[in-house]
Protein backbone atom coordinates (compact mmCIF):
# COMPACT_ATOMS: atom_id res chain seq x y z
CA UNK A 1 0.00 0.00 0.00
CA UNK A 2 3.01 2.34 0.90
CA UNK A 3 4.42 1.54 -2.47
CA UNK A 4 1.19 2.50 -3.88
CA UNK A 5 1.20 5.95 -2.32
CA UNK A 6 4.53 6.28 -3.20
CA UNK A 7 4.27 5.64 -7.33
CA UNK A 8 1.01 7.01 -8.23
CA UNK A 9 2.74 10.11 -5.88
CA UNK A 10 5.33 10.45 -8.93
CA UNK A 11 3.34 10.41 -11.40
CA UNK A 12 0.49 13.04 -10.23
CA UNK A 13 3.72 14.81 -9.56
CA UNK A 14 5.32 14.70 -12.87
CA UNK A 15 2.47 15.47 -14.67
CA UNK A 16 1.19 18.46 -12.86
CA UNK A 17 5.09 19.76 -12.51
CA UNK A 18 5.53 18.86 -16.25
CA UNK A 19 2.45 20.98 -17.24
CA UNK A 20 3.32 23.89 -14.93
CA UNK A 21 6.85 24.31 -16.27
CA UNK A 22 5.65 23.25 -20.20
CA UNK A 23 7.37 20.50 -20.09
CA UNK A 24 4.26 18.10 -20.72
CA UNK A 25 5.99 16.43 -23.89
CA UNK A 26 8.91 15.97 -21.89
CA UNK A 27 7.14 13.64 -19.12
CA UNK A 28 5.28 11.95 -22.10
CA UNK A 29 8.48 11.08 -23.68
CA UNK A 30 9.85 10.37 -20.60
CA UNK A 31 7.37 7.96 -19.97
CA UNK A 32 8.15 5.31 -22.96
CA UNK A 33 11.82 6.40 -22.67
CA UNK A 34 12.03 4.75 -18.87
CA UNK A 35 10.23 1.48 -19.82
CA UNK A 36 12.54 0.73 -22.30
CA UNK A 37 15.60 1.97 -19.85
CA UNK A 38 14.32 -0.63 -17.50
CA UNK A 39 14.33 -3.59 -19.78
CA UNK A 40 18.05 -2.77 -21.25
CA UNK A 41 19.11 -2.20 -17.43
CA UNK A 42 18.14 -5.75 -16.43
CA UNK A 43 19.33 -7.30 -19.81
CA UNK A 44 22.84 -5.40 -19.08
CA UNK A 45 23.47 -7.27 -15.63
CA UNK A 46 21.92 -10.04 -16.29
CA UNK A 47 24.96 -11.93 -17.18
CA UNK A 48 27.26 -11.09 -14.62
CA UNK A 49 24.01 -11.51 -11.59
CA UNK A 50 23.53 -14.63 -12.93
CA UNK A 51 27.08 -15.60 -12.60
CA UNK A 52 27.93 -14.29 -8.85
CA UNK A 53 24.12 -16.31 -8.13
CA UNK A 54 25.87 -19.34 -9.18
CA UNK A 55 29.18 -18.76 -7.36
CA UNK A 56 27.06 -17.63 -4.13
CA UNK A 57 25.19 -21.10 -4.14
CA UNK A 58 28.93 -22.94 -4.41
CA UNK A 59 29.56 -20.81 -1.56
CA UNK A 60 26.23 -21.64 0.48
CA UNK A 61 26.33 -25.52 -0.32
CA UNK A 62 30.20 -25.49 0.68
CA UNK A 63 29.24 -24.59 4.24
CA UNK A 64 31.61 -21.21 4.11
CA UNK A 65 28.57 -19.09 5.64
CA UNK A 66 28.69 -21.96 8.89
CA UNK A 67 32.23 -21.35 9.77
CA UNK A 68 31.68 -17.43 9.38
CA UNK A 69 28.69 -17.92 11.85
CA UNK A 70 30.98 -19.42 14.45
CA UNK A 71 33.62 -16.54 14.15
CA UNK A 72 30.86 -14.08 14.69
CA UNK A 73 29.67 -15.81 17.58
CA UNK A 74 31.87 -13.75 20.13
CA UNK A 75 31.40 -10.11 18.35
CA UNK A 76 27.05 -10.46 18.55
CA UNK A 77 27.15 -11.65 21.82
CA UNK A 78 27.89 -7.94 22.38
CA UNK A 79 25.77 -6.32 20.44
CA UNK A 80 22.56 -8.42 21.39
CA UNK A 81 23.79 -8.80 25.06
CA UNK A 82 19.70 -9.86 26.05
CA UNK A 83 20.01 -12.87 23.40
CA UNK A 84 23.68 -13.36 24.72
CA UNK A 85 22.61 -17.00 26.58
CA UNK A 86 20.12 -18.30 24.36
CA UNK A 87 22.04 -20.68 21.90
CA UNK A 88 19.71 -20.91 19.29
CA UNK A 89 18.78 -17.66 19.07
CA UNK A 90 22.25 -16.37 18.81
CA UNK A 91 22.67 -19.61 16.00
CA UNK A 92 20.18 -17.80 13.57
CA UNK A 93 21.35 -13.81 14.32
CA UNK A 94 24.92 -15.27 13.37
CA UNK A 95 23.34 -17.24 10.45
CA UNK A 96 22.01 -14.44 9.09
CA UNK A 97 24.70 -11.72 9.53
CA UNK A 98 27.19 -13.74 7.63
CA UNK A 99 24.54 -14.76 4.73
CA UNK A 100 24.50 -10.74 4.68
CA UNK A 101 28.24 -10.40 4.80
CA UNK A 102 28.70 -13.24 1.40
CA UNK A 103 25.87 -11.54 -0.04
CA UNK A 104 23.56 -14.77 0.07
CA UNK A 105 20.40 -12.42 0.55
CA UNK A 106 17.78 -14.82 -0.40
CA UNK A 107 19.11 -17.17 2.48
CA UNK A 108 20.04 -14.28 4.92
CA UNK A 109 15.86 -12.93 4.82
CA UNK A 110 14.63 -16.04 6.45
CA UNK A 111 17.44 -16.58 8.66
CA UNK A 112 16.72 -13.36 10.14
CA UNK A 113 13.24 -13.53 10.02
CA UNK A 114 13.37 -16.58 12.64
CA UNK A 115 16.14 -14.49 14.53
CA UNK A 116 13.12 -12.16 14.74
CA UNK A 117 10.66 -14.43 15.75
CA UNK A 118 12.74 -15.77 18.67
CA UNK A 119 13.75 -12.40 20.08
CA UNK A 120 10.23 -10.84 20.11
CA UNK A 121 9.02 -13.89 22.27
CA UNK A 122 9.77 -12.19 25.54
CA UNK A 123 7.82 -8.90 24.21
CA UNK A 124 4.92 -9.58 21.71
CA UNK A 125 4.08 -6.62 19.25
CA UNK A 126 6.52 -3.99 20.82
CA UNK A 127 10.28 -4.18 19.43
CA UNK A 128 12.70 -5.32 22.04
CA UNK A 129 16.00 -3.56 22.32
CA UNK A 130 17.91 -6.86 20.33
CA UNK A 131 14.81 -6.83 18.03
CA UNK A 132 15.99 -3.03 17.01
CA UNK A 133 19.11 -4.00 16.88
CA UNK A 134 18.68 -6.70 14.59
CA UNK A 135 16.44 -4.84 12.13
CA UNK A 136 18.96 -2.13 11.98
CA UNK A 137 21.54 -4.57 10.99
CA UNK A 138 19.81 -5.68 8.38
CA UNK A 139 19.07 -2.13 7.14
CA UNK A 140 22.60 -0.97 6.84
CA UNK A 141 24.58 -2.60 4.13
CA UNK A 142 27.71 -5.18 5.09
CA UNK A 143 27.67 -7.00 1.12
CA UNK A 144 31.70 -7.30 0.92
CA UNK A 145 31.43 -7.63 -2.15
CA UNK A 146 28.71 -5.48 -4.12
CA UNK A 147 27.97 -7.52 -7.27
CA UNK A 148 24.77 -5.86 -8.61
CA UNK A 149 26.64 -2.54 -8.47
CA UNK A 150 29.51 -3.84 -9.86
CA UNK A 151 27.57 -5.63 -12.90
CA UNK A 152 26.11 -2.05 -13.33
CA UNK A 153 29.47 -0.67 -13.70
CA UNK A 154 30.45 -3.29 -16.02
CA UNK A 155 27.98 -2.70 -18.45
CA UNK A 156 28.88 0.84 -18.29
CA UNK A 157 32.27 -0.18 -19.60
CA UNK A 158 33.84 0.16 -16.57
CA UNK A 159 37.39 -1.92 -17.16
CA UNK A 160 37.45 -2.17 -13.30
CA UNK A 161 33.67 -2.88 -12.25
CA UNK A 162 35.24 -3.90 -8.57
CA UNK A 163 37.33 -0.56 -7.84
CA UNK A 164 35.00 0.78 -5.64
CA UNK A 165 35.46 -2.17 -2.83
CA UNK A 166 38.00 0.06 -0.35
CA UNK A 167 35.36 3.30 -1.13
CA UNK A 168 32.09 0.32 -0.52
CA UNK A 169 33.69 -1.14 2.57
CA UNK A 170 34.73 2.20 4.95
CA UNK A 171 31.21 3.80 3.77
CA UNK A 172 29.86 0.43 4.83
CA UNK A 173 31.28 0.08 7.98
CA UNK A 174 30.69 3.92 9.28
CA UNK A 175 27.18 3.42 8.07
CA UNK A 176 26.58 0.29 10.00
CA UNK A 177 28.96 1.38 13.30
CA UNK A 178 26.76 4.88 13.60
CA UNK A 179 23.35 2.09 13.52
CA UNK A 180 25.02 0.44 16.22
CA UNK A 181 25.79 3.61 18.10
CA UNK A 182 22.55 5.13 17.31
CA UNK A 183 20.36 2.00 18.74
CA UNK A 184 22.80 1.69 21.56
CA UNK A 185 22.18 5.73 22.52
CA UNK A 186 18.35 5.01 21.69
CA UNK A 187 18.11 2.25 24.38
CA UNK A 188 19.13 4.18 26.89
CA UNK A 189 17.21 7.62 26.33
CA UNK A 190 14.37 6.22 24.34
CA UNK A 191 10.98 6.79 26.50
CA UNK A 192 7.79 5.49 24.96
CA UNK B 1 47.12 -2.14 -5.06
CA UNK B 2 45.13 -1.48 -8.26
CA UNK B 3 45.91 -5.27 -9.72
CA UNK B 4 44.84 -6.66 -6.44
CA UNK B 5 41.25 -5.30 -6.73
CA UNK B 6 41.20 -6.57 -10.39
CA UNK B 7 42.25 -9.60 -9.17
CA UNK B 8 40.05 -9.80 -6.18
CA UNK B 9 37.09 -11.34 -8.19
CA UNK B 10 38.88 -13.76 -10.38
CA UNK B 11 40.91 -15.14 -7.40
CA UNK B 12 37.25 -15.01 -5.15
CA UNK B 13 35.71 -16.87 -7.43
CA UNK B 14 38.91 -19.49 -7.90
CA UNK B 15 39.17 -19.50 -4.00
CA UNK B 16 35.36 -20.91 -3.64
CA UNK B 17 35.03 -23.25 -6.37
CA UNK B 18 38.90 -25.29 -4.80
CA UNK B 19 37.68 -24.80 -1.35
CA UNK B 20 33.51 -26.08 -2.30
CA UNK B 21 35.58 -28.91 -4.56
CA UNK B 22 37.57 -30.16 -1.54
CA UNK B 23 34.20 -30.48 0.27
CA UNK B 24 32.88 -32.81 -2.03
CA UNK B 25 30.65 -30.27 -3.15
CA UNK B 26 29.52 -30.39 -7.00
CA UNK B 27 30.78 -27.08 -7.95
CA UNK B 28 29.15 -26.86 -11.54
CA UNK B 29 25.41 -28.27 -11.35
CA UNK B 30 25.70 -25.77 -7.92
CA UNK B 31 26.99 -22.84 -9.88
CA UNK B 32 24.23 -23.60 -13.17
CA UNK B 33 21.27 -24.09 -10.33
CA UNK B 34 22.98 -20.97 -8.73
CA UNK B 35 23.21 -18.44 -11.83
CA UNK B 36 19.51 -20.31 -12.61
CA UNK B 37 18.03 -18.54 -9.49
CA UNK B 38 19.93 -15.25 -10.20
CA UNK B 39 17.74 -14.84 -13.25
CA UNK B 40 14.37 -16.00 -11.67
CA UNK B 41 15.26 -12.81 -9.21
CA UNK B 42 16.14 -10.99 -12.25
CA UNK B 43 12.54 -11.38 -14.12
CA UNK B 44 11.17 -11.06 -10.59
CA UNK B 45 12.11 -7.34 -10.33
CA UNK B 46 11.86 -6.27 -13.99
CA UNK B 47 7.86 -5.61 -13.66
CA UNK B 48 8.99 -3.24 -10.41
CA UNK B 49 12.13 -2.02 -12.73
CA UNK B 50 9.92 -1.15 -15.26
CA UNK B 51 7.38 0.60 -13.15
CA UNK B 52 9.71 2.74 -10.94
CA UNK B 53 12.02 3.91 -13.65
CA UNK B 54 9.09 5.10 -15.41
CA UNK B 55 8.56 7.19 -12.49
CA UNK B 56 11.57 8.14 -12.08
CA UNK B 57 12.13 9.30 -15.73
CA UNK B 58 8.55 11.32 -15.58
CA UNK B 59 9.39 12.77 -12.76
CA UNK B 60 12.98 13.97 -13.97
CA UNK B 61 11.24 15.03 -17.37
CA UNK B 62 8.99 17.31 -15.23
CA UNK B 63 11.76 19.19 -13.37
CA UNK B 64 10.12 18.65 -10.15
CA UNK B 65 13.60 17.18 -8.78
CA UNK B 66 15.15 19.58 -10.18
CA UNK B 67 13.48 22.49 -8.14
CA UNK B 68 13.57 20.16 -5.49
CA UNK B 69 17.72 19.91 -5.83
CA UNK B 70 17.45 23.82 -6.38
CA UNK B 71 16.03 23.86 -2.72
CA UNK B 72 18.18 21.53 -1.10
CA UNK B 73 21.44 22.30 -2.85
CA UNK B 74 22.84 24.66 -0.05
CA UNK B 75 22.54 21.64 2.13
CA UNK B 76 23.50 19.54 -0.02
CA UNK B 77 26.79 21.45 -0.84
CA UNK B 78 27.57 22.06 2.79
CA UNK B 79 27.42 18.44 3.65
CA UNK B 80 29.99 17.69 0.53
CA UNK B 81 27.00 16.01 -1.67
CA UNK B 82 26.65 16.52 -4.85
CA UNK B 83 22.68 17.42 -5.73
CA UNK B 84 22.80 15.49 -8.59
CA UNK B 85 22.58 12.37 -6.68
CA UNK B 86 19.87 13.73 -4.70
CA UNK B 87 16.83 11.14 -6.79
CA UNK B 88 19.22 8.20 -5.75
CA UNK B 89 19.42 9.39 -1.76
CA UNK B 90 15.64 9.83 -1.83
CA UNK B 91 14.85 6.33 -3.77
CA UNK B 92 17.12 4.15 -1.83
CA UNK B 93 15.23 3.63 1.56
CA UNK B 94 12.19 2.90 -0.21
CA UNK B 95 12.72 0.53 -3.08
CA UNK B 96 16.36 -1.20 -4.24
CA UNK B 97 14.47 -1.21 -7.91
CA UNK B 98 14.06 2.24 -8.58
CA UNK B 99 17.67 2.89 -6.52
CA UNK B 100 19.29 0.48 -8.66
CA UNK B 101 17.41 1.97 -12.10
CA UNK B 102 18.60 6.11 -10.95
CA UNK B 103 22.28 4.79 -9.89
CA UNK B 104 22.46 3.05 -13.20
CA UNK B 105 21.58 5.67 -15.27
CA UNK B 106 23.94 8.10 -13.18
CA UNK B 107 26.64 6.08 -13.50
CA UNK B 108 25.64 5.54 -17.46
CA UNK B 109 25.39 9.52 -17.71
CA UNK B 110 28.47 10.94 -15.97
CA UNK B 111 30.76 7.81 -16.67
CA UNK B 112 31.30 4.57 -14.32
CA UNK B 113 34.79 5.99 -13.69
CA UNK B 114 33.68 9.84 -12.83
CA UNK B 115 33.76 10.70 -9.12
CA UNK B 116 30.05 11.40 -9.15
CA UNK B 117 29.22 7.70 -10.87
CA UNK B 118 31.84 6.18 -8.77
CA UNK B 119 29.83 7.84 -5.15
CA UNK B 120 26.43 6.75 -7.41
CA UNK B 121 27.60 3.14 -7.12
CA UNK B 122 29.30 3.39 -3.39
CA UNK B 123 25.94 4.74 -1.98
CA UNK B 124 24.05 1.79 -4.46
CA UNK B 125 26.94 -0.75 -2.42
CA UNK B 126 27.01 0.47 1.08
CA UNK B 127 23.25 1.16 1.90
CA UNK B 128 19.96 -0.96 1.60
CA UNK B 129 16.43 -0.73 1.18
CA UNK B 130 15.79 0.44 4.90
CA UNK B 131 12.08 1.00 4.86
CA UNK B 132 11.18 -2.13 2.76
CA UNK B 133 13.31 -4.29 5.41
CA UNK B 134 11.68 -2.93 8.36
CA UNK B 135 8.57 -3.33 6.95
CA UNK B 136 9.25 -7.00 6.26
CA UNK B 137 10.42 -7.72 9.74
CA UNK B 138 8.35 -5.87 11.68
CA UNK B 139 5.60 -7.45 9.75
CA UNK B 140 6.31 -10.79 10.01
CA UNK B 141 6.48 -11.06 13.89
CA UNK B 142 3.61 -8.31 14.10
CA UNK B 143 5.67 -5.40 16.09
CA UNK B 144 3.11 -2.37 15.87
CA UNK B 145 5.50 -0.67 18.04
CA UNK B 146 8.84 0.09 16.24
CA UNK B 147 10.23 2.35 19.13
CA UNK B 148 13.39 3.74 17.80
CA UNK B 149 13.90 1.30 14.90
CA UNK B 150 13.55 3.82 12.24
CA UNK B 151 15.40 6.63 13.52
CA UNK B 152 18.39 4.26 14.13
CA UNK B 153 18.47 2.81 10.64
CA UNK B 154 17.74 6.25 9.03
CA UNK B 155 20.92 7.45 10.97
CA UNK B 156 22.54 4.82 9.40
CA UNK B 157 21.25 5.52 5.92
CA UNK B 158 22.52 9.22 6.22
CA UNK B 159 25.70 8.36 7.35
CA UNK B 160 26.21 5.90 4.87
CA UNK B 161 25.56 8.50 1.89
CA UNK B 162 28.05 11.12 3.85
CA UNK B 163 30.38 8.35 4.12
CA UNK B 164 30.03 7.17 0.43
CA UNK B 165 30.89 10.94 -0.73
CA UNK B 166 34.26 11.10 1.79
CA UNK B 167 35.23 7.89 1.07
CA UNK B 168 35.35 8.52 -2.83
CA UNK B 169 36.97 11.31 -2.26
CA UNK B 170 39.45 9.41 -0.15
CA UNK B 171 40.22 6.85 -2.26
CA UNK B 172 40.24 8.65 -5.98
CA UNK B 173 41.58 11.73 -5.14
Amino acid sequence: MTMTVIWTGMIVISVLCGLATGRGPAVAAAAVEGTSAAVQLALSIAGMLCLWTGVMEVMRQSGLAGKLSRLLTPILRRLFPQAARDSSTMDSIAANVSANLLGLGSAATPLGLEAARRLSRSSPGVASDSLCMLVVCNTASIQLIPTTVASVRAAEGCAAPFDILPAVWLASVLSVGVGILACKIFARVWRD
Amino acid sequence: MDLFFTMLVPLTIGAIAVYAAFQRVDVYSALVRGAGSGLETLTRIIPALVGLMTAVYMLRASGALELLAGVLSPVLDRLGLPSELLPLMLVRPISGSAALGVGAELISTHGPDSQLGRTAAVMLGSTETTFYTIAVYFGAVGITKTRYAVPAALCADLTGFLASAWAVRVCFG
